[in-house]
């Protein structure tokens, strides 16, 4: 463990946990020791045009940390920024993807980041509005950390109106969300801000166009925003070559599952999977490893044959047929009975379905109850081509993506492991872990 | 601005398209059908259905035709492979959870989702789960609710947000717990709100009066028009052997779109109320006997040829044109004068220079592009439902619309100013909005007002109400039921007249009933002939009718004098008189101790006939359902009534003859602006006028028991 630790010594916490070190690195006094708020006030001195950071976080890499991956620069040129009317950046602090759990990490340890990256992004798209919808679970710590960031940057006059005479205004406000994982997928996001139920928007108009209030809006992932400050502090070179091509930064890989170490790691991106499960502390127990959900909840399963000779980035995820989502790592031992990892995978999904277009709403549960059965002795061979059937019904035909994220788990698990739902109908319920006495 | 086309192509043809609009109207409008739920012309698009996904040429998945807006160069397929298998797979979602309970459903062989099931579903179910069971929710008298059956397509929500302006239905709960819910303890209360039973493709909202009546295979559709209001609102009314089982709308873009009122689709239930005569009856001492038509023609007969010119004849504004011109001519023969229909007015004064007939002055679909409209005294959402929406659609894109009101009513939209003040100071207000007006505009008042004009505190509400109405070119100024009620309402018209004719908007009256048009033109008035020639010497009016007995009466269409008149001594005039004879579908119990003869006809729903609405247009229709018992159409008994009286002319073989024969009495087109130049002085200090509730305006409506189950029902009228 000690020689994996020690290969990638120089390697952890470039960016997003740089001062996670430091004593109370929450702070506004810590945070300016790395660096922080350098940019914002060279920004506020005159010192960038808008079209610079636009370029720069373009030439970096950065792609959305959300779990789609679109390019951030991309995104940001999107807004019509020379347009009068009010314009906002949003950031998405609705981390609720299953097995992710770094966004809240950034906001309690480095929450600075965010607010200055916002800053930036606010500058640079035109927007003097900024929000922060965080998840309505995390109230404990991460909530008002944020909070009392704020009131520092406030306190230091780097937020508000005609901030420090530059004629640059820019408020940032936080919102916290009620708890539902629909609300992490950026239009419903934008009605649950605007007070409505959080039910995805479809798709034209776009948020860049018809966003927040019907203004032109742009959402990024918490990850995103809290990147920007250090591309333009360090270089849009120096992120994209910290990782593949393709994929620049860093990236917080959030490990859980049966391993000995679970935790948030930041290390650049594209690194090796088998090294990361040894930072990780390796599958515990000394079994052997099953499978891996490599990108939270969403993304389709990868056995372990696969998965242990690719890379953690885009590219090289893809190959798996699988992607790297929200850098949530989910390991599986060999004693996993992948039925009821899928049951509960279904269930969470049928119960975060909003309801509000049809393939979703009535698919979701459709799996569900199917899987179940198959759990409780009552599955039928023929209901497992139901079941991915059912799953590529949905697949593509809704509003959102969650409709997809309902239907990539089926299909990859029956793709995978078909074999353990076909001995468990053949067996009454009884799961083929058990059977090989694996069973934890 | 220039419209813009693209090429696009619809299943290999060719076609323009205007830019940016939606793939479904394209589709629509070029013959290639694509199914679906939630998407509805009058509504927003909510995409949420996913029953109408086609496939686009380039992009990796189907998507919806409704939402989906066309670009040049797009090649759409709506029966590819990838289409019907996106919108197949939607209609196996759709059906799983569906109670598939057709056969008790009222819904069945009207229902989207039967229809597109037939050729979307599958023959046998996959689902082998349990389904899905909804509570239901009361939503009123009005409305059924089956929730199991909902498929959540919204429509119904979105209906009461941006058709009715108040969200009486929301969706609650989440994923497939999410339900269709009025807020607690609230029923579905607007005046439109019966259109959701239209909407909803399915059987989860349906007609609660008509639930278990008749399948709707069972039914013949006739073309009707609304007796209740002068907007002559299109419907169907759906007959069952002969029998009127129910009423929905019938679509007409220039008139009511899609939409009726509540009070357009449940007042057929007063059709066959208790109380409906299918006999003619005689009143011989203190009893009533049913007699043969022959008898009580011959009673009715002598009775009418006895009193001659000391008659009088009341006619209900909801009859139809050709029976209320036979009850002007068989007036008229007999030799009086004394014949209206207007039994709520009260101030006839200013009765000569009525225009023509009572009306809007422009088509109803042009009210939609109103820039100021100034309504006064008008209850508009209850007088006349239809149109109150066209208002709030002008509104909504812009308009701005003042009231001049004695009560504060609910309006559904921004409105400019609201003129609040007793019926009395009305007049006060209307002078001080014409001072302004005049201000504004550089113009003078005219003479005759000028004295009461210049007397006037022009305040800033005032002020506001003249900047409003002159907002954009096309003003309206519009004088409602609560104004006709007025007891100075030649004082009113004369104020909004001169405010129309500075501001240069057109001037309107509001009138009741579903024909008052009709009437005018018919000579239902004391003091014009058919088609609306002035006469020498006017007839009484219905108030001096009501107000000091005369020998004989004829009430015609379901008049009902205590309910339908404001004159407090009617019941004691005709109780005096030697002769009532009731032409009417209803006998009441007032009826029962003043007239001598009822002769038992038709509802609107019984009889042809022709309404004329506000913006003058002639809407015939026929019988939609068999006559009850022994009555006949209206025009028939009176036909005969004139033959035997010896009238001439009177041989008519058909209502439409009757309809020629006035038609040619009559110009056509819109009637000129109405021009009066009446003096108003100071103001009266005692004034009251009344808000008839909505669902008392005439003997049908009130007769509809679920309509009076209502919460609006449950209104006394109120006196302003």
């Amino acid at each position: 463990m000690s020689s994996i630790r020690d290969k990638y010594a120089d390697k952890f916490n470039l960016n997003l946990f740089e001062s996670l070190h430091l004593p109370d690195s929450w702070t506004l006094d810590t945070y300016r020791k790395i660096g922080g708020y350098q940019i914002w006030e060279k920004i506020l001195a005159g010192g960038f045009t808008q079209e610079q950071i636009i370029d720069q976080v373009k030439a970096s890499g950065l792609r959305g940390r959300g779990g789609a991956g679109f390019p951030t620069g991309m995104k940001w040129s999107f807004m019509p920024r020379t347009s009068p009317i009010q314009k906002y950046v949003v950031c998405n602090s609705d981390e609720s993807e299953p097995g992710t759990c770094h966004d809240r990490d950034i906001l309690r340890f480095n929450p600075h980041a965010l607010i200055e990256g916002m800053a930036i992004g606010g500058y640079a798209m035109n927007a003097t509005v900024g929000y922060n919808y965080i998840r309505g679970e995390v109230l404990g710590e991460p909530v008002p950390r944020f909070e009392a960031a704020l009131e520092e940057a406030y306190a230091a006059g780097l937020l508000g109106k005609n901030i420090r005479g530059s004629g640059i205004t820019f408020d940032l406000h936080t919102f916290v969300g009620a708890g539902a994982y629909i609300c992490g997928e950026e239009t419903a996001l934008l009605d649950s801000l605007e007070g409505k139920q959080g039910k995805p928007r479809f798709k034209p108009p776009f948020p860049a166009n018809f966003g927040l209030y019907g203004k032109p809006t742009t959402i990024n992932n918490t990850q995103s925003f809290a990147s920007v400050p250090a591309i333009l502090r360090k270089g849009a070179e120096w992120f994209a070559g910290l990782g593949p091509k393709n994929a620049g930064g860093t990236n917080i890989f959030s490990v859980s599952g049966h391993v000995n170490n679970p935790g948030n790691f930041e290390l650049p991106m594209g690194v090796p999977f088998r090294d990361l499960l040894e930072i990780a502390g390796g599958v515990w127990k000394g079994r052997k490893l099953k499978a891996v959900i490599p990108g939270g909840s969403s993304v389709p399963v990868v056995p372990a044959e696969l998965i242990m000779n690719v890379n953690m980035d885009y590219d090289s995820m893809k190959t798996t047929g699988s992607s790297i989502g929200s850098a949530a790592v989910i390991v599986m031992d060999e004693t996993t009975c992948m039925v009821r990892v899928l049951e509960r995978v279904s269930r969470f999904y049928m119960s975060e379905s909003c309801g509000q277009c049809t393939p979703c709403r009535e698919g979701t549960g459709w799996m569900n109850r199917l899987l179940k059965r198959i759990l409780a002795g009552h599955g039928r061979r023929e209901e497992l081509s139901l079941l991915v059937d059912v799953a590529n019904r949905i697949e593509g035909h809704t509003i959102c993506a969650l409709g997809d994220a309902a239907a990539w788990p089926v299909q990859s698990f029956m793709k995978h492991y078909r074999h353990e739902f076909e001995y468990m109908i053949d067996h009454g319920g009884r799961s083929i872990v058990e059977s090989q006495g694996l069973a934890a | 601005m220039a419209e813009e086309f693209v090429n696009i192509e619809v299943n290999g043809v060719p076609v323009k398209a205007r830019k940016g609009e939606m793939i479904i109207r394209v589709t629509d409008a070029n013959g290639a059908y694509v199914p679906r739920f939630c998407y509805h012309d009058k509504l927003s698009i909510a995409a949420n259905c996913r029953m109408c996904l086609v496939e686009v040429e380039k992009a990796p998945k189907p998507l919806p035709a409704c939402a989906t807006p066309v670009a040049e160069g797009m090649k759409i397929f709506t029966q590819s492979q990838k289409a019907t298998g996106a919108q197949r797979a939607t209609m196996e979602f759709l059906l799983i959870n569906h109670p598939l309970d057709c056969p008790i459903c009222d819904q069945g062989g009207e229902c989207e989702l039967q229809d597109l099931a037939v050729g979307f579903g599958r023959d046998i179910s996959r689902f082998s789960e349990r389904k899905r069971v909804v509570k239901d929710e009361s939503l009123g008298p009005l409305v059924s609710t089956d929730m199991t059956r909902c498929i959540q397509c919204t429509r119904c929500i979105r209906f009461t947000q941006e058709i009715a302006g108040i969200q009486e239905l929301g969706m609650v709960g989440r994923g497939e717990n999410s339900s269709v819910r009025a807020f607690v303890e609230r029923t579905v209360d607007h005046e439109l709100s019966g259109n959701i039973i239209d909407l909803c493709p399915v059987g989860a909202l349906n007609s609660k009066p008509f639930r278990f009546m008749a399948r709707a295979w069972e039914m013949v559709a006739h073309p009707l028009v609304s007796p209740h209001d002068g907007v002559g609102t299109n419907l169907f009314g759906h007959v069952l052997r002969g029998k009127l089982m129910r009423v929905v709308p019938r679509d007409n873009e220039a008139i009511n779109e899609t939409w009726i009122a509540d009070r357009d689709r449940f007042s057929y239930e007063g059709v066959y109320s208790a109380d409906r005569v299918g006999a003619p009856l005689l009143r011989e001492g203190g009893s009533w006997t049913q007699v043969s038509w022959e008898s009580a023609l011959a009673v009715a007969v002598d009775g009418l040829r006895r009193h001659g010119d000391r008659i009088g004849a009341l006619g209900s504004a909801s009859a139809t044109t050709e029976e209320l011109y036979l009850l002007n001519r068989l007036t008229r023969g007999l030799g009086s004068s004394n014949i209206d229909h207007r039994l709520r007015m009260r101030d006839f004064s200013d009765q000569a220079s009525d225009a023509l007939h009572p009306n809007l002055g422009m088509r109803i679909a042009d009210v939609d592009h109103l820039n100021g409209l100034l309504i006064i005294g008008a209850n508009l959402r209850r007088e006349v439902p239809v149109l109150a929406h066209r208002v709030r659609k002008a509104a909504l894109a812009g308009a701005a619309v003042v009231f001049c009101n004695p009560a504060k009513f609910e309006y559904r939209f921004p409105v400019a100013a609201y003129l609040k003040s007793p019926p009395a100071a009305q007049i006060t207000d209307l002078a001080a909005v014409l001072a302004a007006v005049a201000d504004k505009t550089g113009t003078t008042v005219p003479a005759h007002l000028a004295a009461l004009s210049s007397s006037a505190k022009v305040g800033e509400e005032h002020q506001a109400a003249a900047a409003a109405l002159l907002s954009g070119p096309k003003r309206a100024v519009w004088l409602g039921a609560l104004a006709l009620r007025h007891p100075q309402y030649a004082d009113l018209r004369a104020l909004a007249g001169a405010i129309a004719q500075l501001a240069g908007a057109t001037l309107a009256e509001l009138a009741e009933g579903g024909n008052a048009a009709g009437a005018y033109l018919a000579g239902c008035v004391p003091h014009r002939e058919a088609g609306g020639r002035a006469l020498a010497a006017a007839g009484q009016n219905a108030a001096q009718m009501l107000g000091s007995p005369l020998k004989a009466y004829i009430l015609f269409g379901g008049v009902e004098p205590e309910a339908d008149s404001l004159s407090p001594g009617a019941l004691k005039a005709l109780a005096e008189a030697e002769l009532v004879v009731a032409i009417t579908p209803y006998m009441t119990e007032q009826l029962r101790h003043v007239a001598h003869v009822v002769l038992p006809i038709g509802t609107f729903a019984e009889t042809s006939g022709t309404y004329v609405n506000l913006e003058g247009l002639w809407q015939s229709f026929t019988a939609a359902a068999r006559g009850f018992g022994e009555s006949r159409p209206g025009w028939k008994v009176l036909r005969v009534l004139g033959t035997e009286l010896g009238i001439e002319g009177f041989a008519y073989q058909s209502s439409e003859e009757v309809r020629e024969e006035l038609r040619r009495l009559c110009a056509s087109g819109l009637p000129p602006p109405w021009a009066g130049s009446r003096a108003v002085s100071a103001p009266a200090t005692a004034a009251q006028t009344v808000d008839v509730p909505m669902y008392q305006v005439d003997a049908v409506v009130r007769r509809a028991p679920s309509l009076q189950r209502t919460a609006e029902g449950r209104n006394a009228p109120a006196v302003y």
